[in-house]
């Protein structure tokens, strides 16, 4: 399709590019930056419902971008994620007024950017999507220039992320230069007729995967993790925990099974161990920490592991499993990361020692929590254990047995630290009994992220059955 | 259309839950009654199951079925049968109990009561449970209320003992669900239905696979040595009710997963480990007496006794015959109702003398003579008095075990005389002899504690003396699951 007819399939990524800059320019005149948050809100909400609701049959801009049911599943999970945390954003203190406005318009500039990631069709846009998302990614991890370990942790960012963008590129000519196209279909075409340079292709193909495994802080990929999403502001940590790792997994998806359908016995197992690693060094690490947003860092390492799980056992079953998995994990990490908010803006530390007695004094935010720590624990009846019931599956349908052994393993080390949070709050006695208090949009956050995570567990069939319809059109084999 | 009577035994108390979540925390009173009344009506419905229990039948009745996850083909599937029919009953009775001895629970009235109900909504699901899904959600949910119990309102080591608690039941749980899934994939059509389920024939080399991971599950929560390690601490830092609970259903939760999943789904293999089944069982029953006998604290002596007790299931669940099998399911009835009065007189002893050490008392009879009479004859029926209910049960168990058994039969007979040491010893070191001047002020037992103990005395005699009234739940079932196993109907 030309690039006039695809403009009417992308009309709510030109309407959000337009909010933002109103966003940007508003920002010269508005005092009170609350109502900037609120426009950037409604914006995206709006775009969200202006969405298409058919799909093309061919690729837009000739064939550079596609938009099909999986591209607007993961577009629904980056605008979902952008609009709770600008809401968010709102009421958080640690970032001084007169920059909430830049937030907005960075947040904003993520929807477009996430929805082009889901919809890579080629190496280049696979590049572009990757390093656009960075970049914003760094700007919204270090733009409060005067904080010391947010610039820090941006700087940090930066390096790793460039080392490992050189690593993809490199990866990208050597698969360009052995298979002589850059669409990813090509090359899963040509990789079908048994060609020479296969070793070079597969070389290719691993030093793709590191540059993606860098967006999903796959070990040993992972080191900025925990120090960004420590050092960045708590909002903007709850954002790129889930939105840019959802992501990465949608490319991952689509340059396996499109491009590298014939190295699956050797891609599946490669991802096997590095499943293992993953959750597991998540895990280790996770329980000696006394941070609640380092632990939580840590834990969304391992979560990234238990998605890792549904890549190595191949077939439609292991990516409704991813898909299901992001779904949950979306509601609950962001719940935690929401309700660690609302705790830091009342305790002003994030220290585990000062959550003692939390239980008296904040009971509603106290429960929150437990419920989100509980979900990522894969307790039933919340969406945590739907997920790990399908991530589980994947493994035990494919005979690996190893990855369930793993599985369960972990699952009963995480308890452990998500436990010690629980334990702090309920167990310990608080030093001051002082009563929190919530600003609305906090209320409103929590509130939205328990309803997935009690909706999903308790009646999974309408998000299997969306999962499901997001795959129709993905081609497996 | 009848009343779904299951589902209101299983969320009823949910219901209360949340009833006690929208009551102001200062209405202890209010909070309280309606945790009784709560518990009343379950055991109400309880008795109306019992009463229309068809005791002809061997099949699943009463059963509830609703279709829930498709994509999965999970059932909302509930029905009860004899294996699980007393376990019903013993659940709505101690949970009925337990929460008339919870009135002396002062602090975080409303958490309690909230915690307390939705604890009896995972026990009554996970022994009303026909699909495997079902289970595992309930079987899991128990885990939760009983952390915050035991660390919340607990001793003075509660964290470890609630953390304990919570991480060996979740890794033996982790097996467990792996073992479910891998039926779920091995059966033809997928399937997470128990009756289902039984009617795929594994093969030999799987069933032994999954009876092991099932068995990982299931011994963690009997406890079955050398899984036993977090029962004693549990128990010991557990405030009372709890640990009533704790010994007398959720141990139970274990056995009742080998009756109700191991032995229908994996009839080969679950022969095949009979044999290390009992000898687990017997270094159970052993080991747990002689260690019950040196011990100083009183709950810690009742917490190992459950050990060696829950060992004599065990032995009838190895044995493969009708007699070791009947006498299994009741041992496992009668436990609850022993231990559980006995848990509760060690919890009246403590509120009194906020100690549990054995040898700081001595000559308590003179001043509490109904807690001495009371302790006497439950103390009795635990190790084993003819005409009371413990020795029925265990001697089944050793009656159907010594044909195929004989060797440990005899040693597991030195048990019985071991649980006759280490009460007697106990009754002797509490009731008898001088009696200590710190103790002179003590008060006995009030009607409350008698009246929470009154109906498992009953209970215990009644079995005691007509083990019929019992036995003819089980007999039907326990006939129709040795058919599947092909065990010897002695």
């Amino acid at each position: 399709m030309n690039a006039i007819d695809s403009l009417y399939f992308i009309r709510s990524e030109i309407f959000l590019f337009g909010a933002l800059l109103a966003v940007l320019i508003f920002d010269f005149f508005v005092q009170e930056k609350k109502w900037l948050g609120i426009l950037a809100f409604i914006s995206i909400v709006i775009a969200f419902l202006i969405s298409p609701n058919t799909f093309p049959n061919t690729g837009l801009f000739f064939n550079y971008f596609v938009l099909d049911p999986f591209t607007f599943f993961f577009k629904s999970v980056a605008y979902l994620t952008i609009a709770l945390t600008i809401l968010s954003s709102l009421v958080y203190k640690n970032i001084s007024e007169k920059f909430k406005g830049e937030l907005y318009v960075l947040l904003l500039a993520m929807g477009p950017l996430l929805t082009i990631m889901s919809g890579v069709t080629n190496l280049l846009m696979i590049f572009i999507a990757i390093e656009s998302v960075s970049l914003t990614s760094y700007l919204l991890v270090g733009f409060q220039t005067f904080d010391k370990r947010s610039s820090e942790a941006s700087l940090k960012y930066v390096l790793f992320g460039a080392v490992s963008t050189a690593l993809m590129l490199f990866g990208m000519s050597l698969l360009f230069g052995s298979t002589g196209t850059i669409e990813l279909s090509k090359i899963g075409l040509y990789l079908s007729h048994a060609p020479a340079f296969q070793s070079i292709i597969l070389l290719g193909m691993i030093f793709l995967l590191i540059g993606v495994g860098f967006k999903i802080s796959m070990v040993p990929f992972h080191m900025w993790a925990p120090d960004v999403y420590q050092g960045a502001p708590t909002p903007v940590a709850a954002f790129l925990t889930v939105a840019p790792k959802a992501l990465g997994f949608a490319v991952l998806a689509r340059i396996l099974y499109v491009a590298f359908p014939f190295f699956v016995s050797k891609w599946s197992h490669l991802l096997s161990i590095l499943a293992i690693l993953t959750m597991t060094f998540g895990n280790v690490i996770a329980i000696s920490q006394t941070d609640v947003k380092r632990l939580l860092a840590y834990s969304s390492i391992a979560q990234a592991g238990y998605i890792l799980v549904g890549f190595a056992t191949p077939g439609l079953f292991g990516l409704q499993a991813v898909l299901i998995y992001i779904t949950a994990y979306l509601f609950t990490n962001l719940g935690a990361f929401f309700t660690v908010l609302a705790i830091e803006r009342n305790l002003e530390t994030n220290q585990i020692d000062s959550y003692n007695g939390l239980s008296e004094r904040a009971p509603l935010l106290a429960l929150s929590l437990t419920i989100f720590l509980l979900s990522l624990a894969g307790i039933p009846p919340l969406a945590g254990f739907i997920g790990k019931i399908y991530i589980f599956s994947a493994a035990v349908k494919t005979h690996s047995i190893a990855l369930a052994l793993a599985i369960a393993i972990n699952s009963a080390m995480a308890a452990y630290y998500y436990f010690k949070i629980v334990k702090a709050m309920y167990l310990s006695k608080a030093q001051n009994t002082e009563r929190f208090t919530n600003p609305l949009p906090i209320k409103i956050v929590v509130t939205a992220a328990l309803l997935g995570t009690f909706l999903i567990g308790l009646f999974p069939v309408h998000f299997i059955k969306i999962v499901e319809q997001s795959l129709a059109g993905f081609a497996i084999f | 259309m009848t009343m779904p009577i299951l589902s209101w035994l299983v969320f009823l108390p949910l219901a209360g839950m949340f009833l006690i979540l929208l009551t102001p925390h200062s209405q202890e009173r209010l909070i309280r009654l309606i945790a009784t009344i709560i518990t009343a009506i379950v055991l109400l419905l309880s008795l109306k199951l019992l009463a229309s229990f068809d005791l002809t039948s061997g099949q699943i009745q009463f059963q509830e079925r609703t279709l829930w996850i498709p994509q999965l083909n999970v059932y909302y599937h509930l029905g009860v049968d004899g294996i699980s029919i007393l376990m019903i009953f013993a659940t709505a009775l101690l949970s009925f109990l337990a929460c008339l001895a919870s009135y002396g629970i002062k602090e975080r009235v409303k958490e309690y009561f909230a915690l307390y109900l939705l604890l009896v909504t995972g026990m009554m699901g996970t022994f009303l449970a026909l699909d495997l899904f079902l289970f595992y959600i309930f079987w899991e949910v128990v885990l939760v209320p009983m952390y915050f119990l035991i660390g919340i309102w607990g001793g003075p080591r509660k964290e470890y003992a609630a953390i304990k608690f919570f991480l060996y039941t979740l890794s033996g749980s982790m097996f467990m669900l792996i073992g479910i899934l891998a039926l779920y994939f091995n059966s033809n059509p997928h399937t997470f239905n128990l009756l289902e389920l039984a009617h795929n024939q594994f093969t030999f080399h799987f069933q032994q696979i999954l009876f092991l991971a099932f068995f990982l599950g299931f011994a963690i929560k009997v406890p079955v040595f050398p899984f036993h390690t977090w029962l004693p601490d549990a128990h010991v830092e557990a405030p009372t009710p709890i640990s009533v609970l704790l010994a007398g259903v959720l141990l139970k939760m274990g056995t009742y997963g080998f009756f109700r999943i191991s032995y229908p789904l994996f009839p080969i293999a679950a022969k095949w480990f009979g044999p290390f089944m009992g000898i687990l069982a017997v270094i159970g029953i052993i080991y747990g007496g002689f260690v019950a006998f040196a011990q100083t604290d009183f709950k810690k002596m009742v917490a190992y006794s459950s050990v060696s007790h829950m060992g004599f299931v065990l032995l009838g669940l190895a044995v493969f015959t009708k007699t070791g099998f009947n006498g299994a399911m009741l041992q496992m009835f009668n436990h609850a109702m022993i231990t559980g009065a006995l848990f509760l007189l060690v919890g009246v002893l403590y509120d009194r003398a906020h100690t549990r050490d054995l040898d700081s008392f001595g000559g308590i009879w003179v001043k509490m003579p109904v807690y001495g009479a009371i302790l006497i004859y439950i103390s009795l029926a635990s190790l084993g008095l003819p005409s009371l209910a413990g020795f029925v049960s265990e001697f089944m168990v050793l009656l159907g075990s010594f044909p195929v058994y004989r060797w440990m039969t005899m040693a597991s007979c030195v048990g019985i005389l071991l649980a006759a040491a280490y009460l007697l010893y106990m009754v002797q070191r509490v009731l008898l002899g001088k009696l200590n001047p710190k103790w002179t002020s003590i008060s006995d037992m009030n009607k409350l504690e008698i009246f929470t103990l009154v109906p498992l005395m009953i209970l215990i005699l009644l079995i005691g003396i007509y083990p019929m009234a019992a036995l003819q739940f089980l007999t039907p079932t326990m006939t129709a699951l040795l058919q599947i196993l092909g065990g010897s109907p002695a």
